[in-house]
């Protein structure tokens, strides 16, 4: 297997973009990233777009040879793939299998989402697709109330009050603030969450990542290509693991509400990889769509035991300085959740992270890092795990 | 919008959703909703249908006050992930019921009810729902 590696990144702000289309925004970050690393983009050999909603929010399909073409280089390998939310980890894993089969030397993984044209409720009918349509859409079940369902489970698993798991949104926003791609750049507080709207009780408005458009790319390379044709060899992040694993689609088919087994079996896998434990790690995003995923997620990949993901929260681990400094570029709630980029976003930021390149918010030292992208409830979870090499 | 505007589509469902057609694992005795080839936990092929029980109790519930655009107007509703008494799981709506009425453990009966239409001149799509039980 070659080594793989990462070169370049780019991306746009996360916000309501109505200046900008689905392939504007794509065309916008797979430029940033081809200049990021100094490469023509005649190098590149394939393109993987992760994208959930293009068809149903965009009448647009077929991104592989729309984005080819836009950005100039019809002729290349160039295809959508799909995981839900996860859809952009799971391109990040495509490219990743691309260059370290050998296939390909450079290539690049991009997400793109535009879903400020539609409105709410048809957003709404969008993301529950991520889940069985015949008998859990049909049921008028929403995303949200999904996961209303798993923290009414985790709450009466282990007696938690709900502003301890809420805090997580206060968390991701104070962030946010210096992130110049945030879509949410202002601080918020626990008492503005807990009194915003319900919208599938117990969750409020504010402990959901908000709808937003965006895309960004990311380029990787083997070690042959990043010798001969990457002039700038600083910052040269390596990737050392990256897996996906799924999940019994839907949560009445599950036999456990309160940790996601493919984020337990994926980055078990990706950690055996990497050759690294969880302590090893010294940033981390998780898939925060929603305050309770945020707490489950740092039990699920190791940095807390069962039932005490929200403990971690409040007494500052998750902190930059903390033991495990998480979301530290406002995560999904703040940066945004442009669904299927989401997992390109993600890498974006633990790069800027690796590179030393994150201003106020830059994680001292900092060397590994990994990722945690989810599909729907769960059903879906990409775990990448890099290290600054050079 | 969706193409999930379709008489056959519903038409192939009819015994899941209307009988309650479920599935039980003769290897590791998971008993699910709908009925399928394989058991979702242990992957068996050796797995039965069998009609599943009518009543059970409500193990979570939510209210939904931002609905997906075919539900929009019956905002806000609940919706239940419920236990059957033989211990299948399964997603619905609650009806005949208050938004203040609704606990986790309230025991709750399957009735035949309207879930939404297929647009103006569709048809109406039917499916179970749970109400309160006695």
């Amino acid at each position: 297997m070659e080594k793989v590696f990462i070169v370049g990144i780019g991306a746009t702000k996360v916000r309501e973009h109505w200046n900008l289309s689905l392939r504007d925004l794509m065309v916008k970050s797979a430029i940033k990233a081809i200049n990021n690393a100094g490469i023509n983009k005649q190098d590149i050999k394939a393109i993987y777009i992760g994208n959930m909603s293009s068809g149903y929010l965009q009448g647009q399909e077929h991104l592989g040879a729309l984005l080819a073409t836009w950005l100039g280089i019809a002729g290349v390998s160039a295809c959508k793939v799909e995981a839900a939310c996860g859809s952009g980890g799971a391109a990040f894993h495509q490219a990743f299998l691309a260059v370290a089969s050998g296939l390909y030397d450079c290539v690049m993984a991009l997400g793109v989402e535009k879903m400020t044209d539609a409105i709410t409720s048809d957003v709404t009918s969008a993301l529950i697709m991520a889940d069985d349509q015949e008998y859990v859409a049909f049921t008028g079940a929403s995303f949200v109330a999904l996961n209303a369902l798993i923290y009414r489970a985790y709450i009466k698993e282990y007696g938690v009050k709900q502003e301890d798991i809420a805090l997580f949104a206060v968390h991701d926003h104070k962030y946010a603030v210096n992130n110049p791609y945030a879509q949410y750049r202002r601080e918020i507080k626990i008492e503005d969450v807990m009194n915003s709207p319900l919208i599938a009780d117990p969750i409020h408005l504010l402990e959901c990542a908000p709808i937003g458009d965006g895309s960004a790319a990311i380029i990787l390379c083997n070690e042959r290509f990043l010798e001969k044709k990457v002039s700038d060899q600083e910052g040269v992040i390596e990737v050392l693991s990256s897996v996906l694993a799924t999940d019994i689609i839907s949560l009445h088919d599950r036999d456990t509400y309160i940790t996601l087994n493919a984020t337990r079996v994926a980055s078990s896998k990706a950690y055996k990889m990497a050759r690294i434990e969880p302590k090893d790690v010294n940033v981390v995003e998780v898939h925060d769509a929603f305050t309770i995923l945020g707490v489950i997620s740092l039990e699920d990949l190791g940095f807390a035991e069962r039932g005490s993901g929200w403990e971690i929260v409040r007494e500052g681990e998750i902190e930059i300085g903390g033991k495990i400094p998480t979301n530290t570029m406002g995560g999904l709630k703040a940066r945004g959740h442009p669904v299927g980029a989401t997992g390109i976003y993600q890498i974006f930021d633990i790069v800027t992270q690796l590179r030393g390149e994150a201003g106020k918010n830059q994680v001292d030292n900092a060397e590994i890092g990994l990722a945690q992208n989810v599909g729907g409830v769960g059903g879906t979870v990409i775990i990448n795990i890099l290290k600054r090499v050079r | 919008m969706a193409y999930t505007k379709s008489v056959p589509r519903i038409w192939r469902e009819r015994i899941r959703k209307y009988r309650l057609l479920g599935g039980v694992c003769n290897d590791c005795g998971k008993v699910f909703y709908p009925s399928r080839r394989f058991c979702p936990r242990c992957g068996s092929g050796n797995v039965n249908k069998v009609t599943l029980p009518r009543t059970g109790k409500i193990l979570y519930f939510t209210v939904i006050r931002n609905a997906p655009t075919e539900f929009k107007s019956f905002e806000p509703y609940i919706l239940a992930l419920i236990e059957l008494d033989n211990g299948a799981r399964i997603l619905a709506q609650l009806t005949d019921i208050d938004l203040e009425e609704v606990y986790e453990g309230m025991p709750v009966e399957a009735v035949f009810r309207k879930y939404k239409e297929q647009g103006r001149d569709g048809v109406i799509e039917y499916g179970i729902k749970f109400r309160p039980r006695e």
